[in-house]
C-alpha cells in the first residue's frame, strides 16, 4: 500500500492540519469499535463500478449489518440500497447531514445523542473534500473517516491513493475484522 | 423621477443690496415627479437599511461553512491557519473568513455586471443619445424596470435615467468590498447580510444592462415567439470566412453585424458567437449564430473554424490570444477590462490595423470602438480566411493513437480533471485503435484543458478528446429560441394567481454556467421534466444553450416543442446573463401587478411576499464564476431559494434550514398577528444537489411556499412524492410537515399518505396569510 499522502485532485491542497493515513486497514476497524456513536455516510458513486464484481455499497451495506451502524444515503443513493434489499437506511441530502454533524445540539438519527465518528464514502471527491473541511473546522468532539480509494485530507483519517484492488483487500479486512471478537 | 444637474453662474448682479459678482450656485437633483406611487421606505437603500430583513433569513437559514481553504492570505500577517476555533492575526475566525470571501466573490461578480452595464450605456448614449425611450415590452409591460423601482423608488424612462441607479450600483459595490478589508467586518453574519446587499445591488445592475441594449438596439421586446436560432459546433457555413466573437458585452458584435449590413456583405461572412455575447447578438440579428456554451472556446478555436475572434469581456479564456496564434487566427480585444497585452489601435487608421493582422505583423490588436471593431474584424476576416484555409491543430487519428501508446498512465490528466475523467484508461483504450471512450469523455468535458497543462509528456489531451468527437461535433445543429427579454405584464396578470395559489407548481430558473457534472444533457433533461409537468421553466446563459443541444427522436428540440410564453409548460429563455434579472422582475411584478403590493422603494415588503407566495427556485448546475455568486446571492435576499450542482459545493458555504428545527419554521398571520408554524417552506435558500436526481426531487420540494391552497399544496405535493418515489424509490419521509389539513393530502394517494400522517402523529396545522414582518399584521391580539 502506496504511503504517498498526495490529494487525489492535485491541487485540492488542504492545511496546515492534514487526514492521517489508513495504512493499515485495521485502523478503521479499530477507530470503529473504539467509537461510541458512528454513522456511515454513503454517496451516490458508490453504487458505481470500481470493479467487475464488488461496489462499496455492498461493503457499507456489509459493515452496518456486521456493526449496526447508521446508515445516511445521500442523494438518490437511497434506492441503491432499496434494490440490495437493505431498508435500515435514512436518505439525507449531503448538505443536511453535513449540516446536522457540526450542530453540538443534534440529537442524531435515533434521538440519542450526537455521533463521535462518520464514515464517508461515494461522495463526488470534491464534495467530500469541502464538507469535511466544514466538519474538520466545526464540529465538536467528531472524527471523520474517508473510507474511498483516495486520499482526501481534510478528514481525520484517510485511505491513501489505492489502486481498487488494494482497496478491495482494505475493504475486505476491515468487515470481516469488524465481524470479529 | 429624472436627475438633473443645473448650474447657475452670474457674472455681475446689481441689486438693492448691493453688486454680486461671480456667484455660482450648483444643484445636485432636481426632482420630476411622474410617478404617482408615494415613495416606499427604502429607496437606495445603504449596507445596512435592509439588514433585519438579512437576519430573518439568515436566522431560519443559517450558514453551513465548506472551508475550500484552511488559511487566510489576504494580507502580511498571513498565511494565518483558521482552522477549528483558531483566528488569525487579525482576529477574524473561519465563519467569518468564509463569508468574508463569499462577499469578495458577490463583489467581484456584481462589480463585472455594473461595469458592464456601465460601458454599455455610455457606448449606448453617445451613438443613440441620452434621451432614448427605455422600452422593453411596447404596450405589453408599464412596469418596466421592476428592480429598479423596487429598489431605488426611480422610474427610468430614458437612458440617461438609468445613469443615477449606476451610480448607486457603484457606490454599494464600493462600499461592500471595502468591507472586505483587514480590520473590517468581524461578524460572518454581518458578512453574509453584505452578500445579500450586493447580491441585490447586482441585480439591478443586470436589469439596467439589459434595458438599454434591449430598448436601444432593438433585441426582442418580452416576445413569447423570439425567432429560433440556430445552435452547436457544425452551424457555420465553413466554405465562408467566420468571424467568432466570445464573452458577454455586445457592442462590437453589432458593430461587425452593422458593419456587413452598411457594406451590403450580409451571407459574406458567418458571424458566430460563444457564451452570452453570442446571446445577445441573436437578439440582435438573425444572420448571427451560436456555437455553444462557454466550455465549447477551446475545442472551436483548436478546430480552426474561426478566421477571426473578438473578444469583449466576462468569461472569456485568458489563453485566447495563445491559442488563437496556434491556429494563426487573429484576435481583435475590443474591451479595455480584457486587452490581452496586445497594442492599442484604437487610434490607427483601419487600412494599417486590417494590413498589420493580415500579413501577420501582429497576432492581434485592441481596439476600443465597437464600429471600428466591425470595419476592422470584417475586412480582416475576407482577407485572412483564403490565406488560412482552416489551418487547425487537431492531430490526425495516427498521431493520437501513437501518442496513446507512448501514454504512461501515470494519473496526472486525470487527477488534475475537474470531472475525474477516467482519461489514462481512455488513452490505453486509443493506443488499440478505439478512440470511442475519449469521444465519451469529450461529451462530460468542461473544456478546462487542465488536462494538457498536467500530462508531463505535454501531450494535448484536450485536442485528442476533440478529435476523438469530430463526427459527432461537425454534426452539432440545434434550434435555441433566442432570448426574449422581459415578462410581460399581461403574462404575470394571467399566472400570478396560480402561481401564488400553488395551482402552477412552481418557476423553476434554469441558469448559469457550463461546469457540468456529467455534460449539459441533464440541464435538458431537467428541463423537460419540469416542462412536462406544467411547471414554467425560465433559463438564461450557458444553460438555456445546454437546453437546446438535445433532440427527440423527431429531431426537435425542447424550444421547437414548448412554448416560449411565461406560462405553464413552456420553457422562456431570458437570454444573456444580464437577463437574468427578467427572472428577479418577473417575481417581483407578481407582488405588484397580481397582488397590488405597493412596489415603489418597497423591498422588505415584497421580498417578504415573494419569500412566502411565489414558489420559485433556481438551478445553477454548472455555477462555476463570481457572477453566479452574485446572482444567487440576488435571489437569496428575495427569499428565492437556489440550488447549485455539486462543484457549487466550492462557493463555500450554504444557507439551510433545519426541517427537524420547529422553532424555526413560525410566521406572523397577517390577519391575526398569530405566529403560525408552517413546516420548512421552502427548507433551504442555498444548497448543493449531489446528482440531477436530487437537483429534480429538490426542485419540487423548494416550490412549496407558506401560502399555497389546499388545492395548490396538493399538487405540489404530488409532483415532490412522485419524483421521490420514482427517483429514490421510497416515499419521503417529511410529508407530515407540509400537510397541513386533510385537503392538502393529493387525492390519489390519500389512503397510504393518512396512514403515515398517523403514525407521525400528524396534527392539523392553520393555513396563515405569511409574513415575516410584524409591521404587516393588519390587526393584533387584543385590538
Amino acid at each position: 500500500m502506496s504511503a504517498k499522502a498526495e490529494p487525489w485532485q492535485t491541487a485540492e491542497i488542504a492545511g496546515p492540519k492534514k487526514a492521517l493515513l489508513i495504512l493499515k486497514p485495521e485502523v478503521v476497524v479499530a477507530m470503529v469499535k473504539r467509537a461510541k456513536r458512528p454513522i456511515l455516510i454513503v454517496g451516490h458513486h458508490a453504487a458505481e463500478d470500481y470493479s467487475d464484481d464488488v461496489k462499496m455499497i455492498d461493503y457499507a451495506i456489509r459493515m452496518s449489518k456486521t456493526t449496526g451502524i447508521p446508515v445516511v444515503a445521500t442523494a438518490h443513493t437511497i434506492s441503491e440500497f432499496i434494490k440490495r434489499d437493505f431498508h435500515s437506511v435514512t436518505c439525507m441530502p449531503a448538505m443536511d447531514i453535513g449540516n446536522r454533524l457540526v450542530d453540538p445540539e443534534w440529537k442524531g438519527l435515533d434521538g440519542k445523542g450526537p455521533y463521535d465518528l462518520a464514515l464517508f464514502m461515494g461522495l463526488p471527491y470534491y464534495m467530500e473534500f469541502v464538507i469535511l473541511a466544514g466538519l474538520k473546522s466545526f464540529s465538536t468532539n467528531l472524527k471523520t473517516i474517508s473510507l474511498d480509494r483516495f486520499y482526501n485530507p481534510h478528514a481525520t483519517w484517510s485511505f491513501p491513493n489505492l489502486s481498487v484492488k488494494d482497496w478491495n483487500e482494505s475493504f475486505e479486512i476491515i468487515v470481516n475484522k469488524l465481524g470479529g471478537e | 423621477m429624472t436627475r438633473k444637474r443645473v448650474n447657475i453662474k452670474i457674472k455681475e448682479l446689481k441689486s438693492d443690496l448691493g453688486v454680486i459678482r461671480d456667484l455660482e450656485l450648483a444643484f445636485g437633483k432636481v426632482i420630476e415627479e411622474k410617478w404617482d406611487e408615494p415613495m416606499g421606505p427604502t429607496p437606495f437603500p445603504g449596507m445596512t437599511t435592509l439588514r433585519d430583513w438579512d437576519m430573518k433569513l439568515l436566522q431560519r437559514y443559517k450558514p453551513f461553512y465548506l472551508p475550500f481553504c484552511d488559511v487566510c492570505c489576504l494580507c502580511t500577517f498571513g498565511k494565518c491557519d483558521l482552522t477549528g476555533d483558531k483566528r488569525g492575526a487579525c482576529g477574524l475566525n473561519m465563519a467569518a473568513q468564509q463569508s468574508r470571501i463569499v462577499l469578495l466573490a458577490c463583489c467581484i461578480g456584481a462589480a463585472t455586471h455594473i461595469a458592464h452595464a456601465r460601458h454599455l450605456i455610455e457606448h449606448l448614449m453617445e451613438k443613440y443619445g441620452p434621451n432614448s425611450p427605455l422600452d422593453v415590452g411596447g404596450l405589453n409591460i408599464d412596469v418596466e424596470a421592476p428592480v429598479t423601482r423596487l429598489v431605488c423608488g426611480i422610474k427610468p424612462e430614458k437612458l440617461r435615467d438609468l445613469e443615477e441607479a449606476l451610480d448607486y450600483c457603484e457606490e454599494q459595490v464600493t462600499h461592500c468590498l471595502s468591507v472586505t478589508h483587514t480590520g473590517q467586518e468581524g461578524s460572518n453574519l454581518d458578512f453574509e447580510s453584505k452578500v445579500l446587499h450586493v447580491g441585490m445591488v447586482d441585480q439591478l445592475g443586470m436589469e439596467i444592462a439589459d434595458l438599454a441594449q434591449t430598448s436601444v438596439l432593438g433585441f426582442p421586446k418580452a416576445d413569447p415567439e423570439a425567432p429560433l436560432t440556430d445552435l452547436g459546433f457544425g452551424v457555420a457555413d465553413i466554405s465562408k470566412p467566420t468571424i467568432l466573437v466570445i464573452g458577454h458585452n455586445v457592442p462590437s458584435s453589432v458593430g461587425i453585424i452593422d458593419y456587413l449590413t452598411d457594406k451590403g456583405l450580409l451571407g459574406k461572412a458567418e458571424v458566430v458567437g460563444i457564451c452570452c455575447t453570442a446571446h445577445d447578438i441573436t437578439r440582435y440579428s438573425s444572420m448571427a449564430k451560436i456555437v455553444g456554451p462557454i466550455s465549447w472556446q477551446l475545442r472551436y478555436i483548436r478546430s480552426g473554424l474561426a478566421d477571426l475572434i473578438v473578444v469583449d469581456e466576462q468569461c472569456i479564456r485568458a489563453d485566447t490570444l495563445v491559442e488563437a496564434q496556434k491556429v494563426k487566427t487573429p484576435v481583435i480585444a475590443s474591451s479595455p477590462k480584457s486587452c490581452l497585452g496586445l497594442e492599442n489601435r484604437t487610434e490607427t487608421p483601419s487600412e494599417k490595423t486590417i494590413s498589420d493582422l493580415v500579413e501577420e505583423k501582429v497576432p492581434g490588436v485592441l481596439i476600443l470602438d465597437p464600429d471600428k471593431v466591425g470595419e476592422v474584424a470584417v475586412e480582416t476576416v475576407m482577407k485572412v480566411a483564403p490565406k488560412r484555409n482552416r489551418f487547425k491543430i487537431i492531430p490526425k487519428i495516427e498521431e493520437v493513437i501513437k501518442a496513446a501508446q507512448e501514454c504512461t498512465e501515470c494519473n496526472e490528466c486525470r487527477r488534475a480533471c475537474p470531472n475525474d475523467q477516467p482519461i489514462p484508461e481512455a488513452m490505453k483504450a486509443a493506443a488499440k485503435g478505439d478512440l470511442n471512450p475519449l469521444a465519451e469523455i469529450l461529451e462530460s468535458c468542461v473544456g478546462c484543458a487542465r488536462c494538457d497543462s498536467a500530462c508531463p509528456n505535454d501531450f494535448p489531451i484536450h485536442s485528442f478528446l476533440v478529435k476523438a468527437g469530430e463526427k459527432q461535433l461537425a454534426k452539432e445543429k440545434f434550434k435555441m429560441r433566442v432570448g426574449r427579454g422581459a415578462i410581460q405584464d399581461v403574462e404575470i396578470r394571467e399566472v400570478g394567481q396560480p402561481i401564488v395559489f400553488g395551482d402552477i407548481p412552481g418557476v423553476v430558473a434554469i441558469v448559469g454556467c457550463a461546469n457540468y457534472p456529467h455534460g449539459g444533457k441533464e440541464v435538458a433533461e431537467i428541463a423537460e421534466e419540469f416542462a412536462k409537468r406544467r411547471f414554467i421553466v425560465v433559463t438564461s446563459g450557458c444553460a438555456a444553450m445546454s437546453i437546446a443541444m438535445v433532440k427527440d427522436e423527431e429531431g426537435k428540440t425542447l424550444y421547437e416543442k414548448y412554448l416560449g410564453a411565461f406560462d405553464a409548460g413552456g420553457i422562456v429563455n431570458v437570454g444573456s446573463c444580464v437577463s437574468n434579472s427578467h427572472i428577479a422582475g418577473a417575481a417581483i411584478k407578481i407582488a405588484n401587478i397580481f397582488a397590488k403590493r405597493k412596489l415603489r422603494a418597497n423591498y422588505e415588503e415584497i421580498a417578504d411576499y415573494i419569500h412566502n407566495r411565489v414558489g420559485a427556485v433556481g438551478l445553477a448546475w454548472g455555477a462555476y464564476s463570481q457572477k453566479a455568486a452574485s446572482i444567487a446571492a440576488g435571489f437569496w435576499r428575495l427569499g428565492i431559494p437556489v440550488i447549485v450542482g455539486p462543484h457549487g459545493a466550492k462557493y463555500r458555504r450554504m444557507l439551510l434550514g433545519r426541517k427537524d428545527r420547529e422553532k424555526d419554521w413560525y410566521v406572523y398571520d397577517a390577519r391575526t398577528g398569530d405566529k403560525v408554524y408552517v413546516g420548512p417552506a421552502p427548507e433551504h435558500l442555498f444548497t448543493t444537489a449531489e446528482t440531477k436526481e436530487e437537483a429534480m426531487v429538490l426542485i419540487a420540494k423548494l416550490c412549496v411556499r407558506p401560502n399555497d391552497t389546499s388545492k395548490g399544496r396538493a399538487i405540489k405535493l404530488t409532483h415532490y412524492i412522485d419524483l421521490h418515489k420514482r427517483l429514490y424509490g421510497v416515499m419521503p419521509d417529511d410529508i407530515h410537515l407540509y400537510v397541513r389539513n386533510k385537503n392538502d393530502v393529493p387525492i390519489t394517494m390519500k389512503n397510504e399518505l393518512l396512514k403515515m400522517l398517523e403514525e407521525k402523529g400528524w396534527k392539523e396545522m392553520k393555513i396563515p396569510d405569511p409574513t415575516l414582518l410584524p409591521r404587516l399584521i393588519r390587526k393584533r391580539k387584543g385590538e
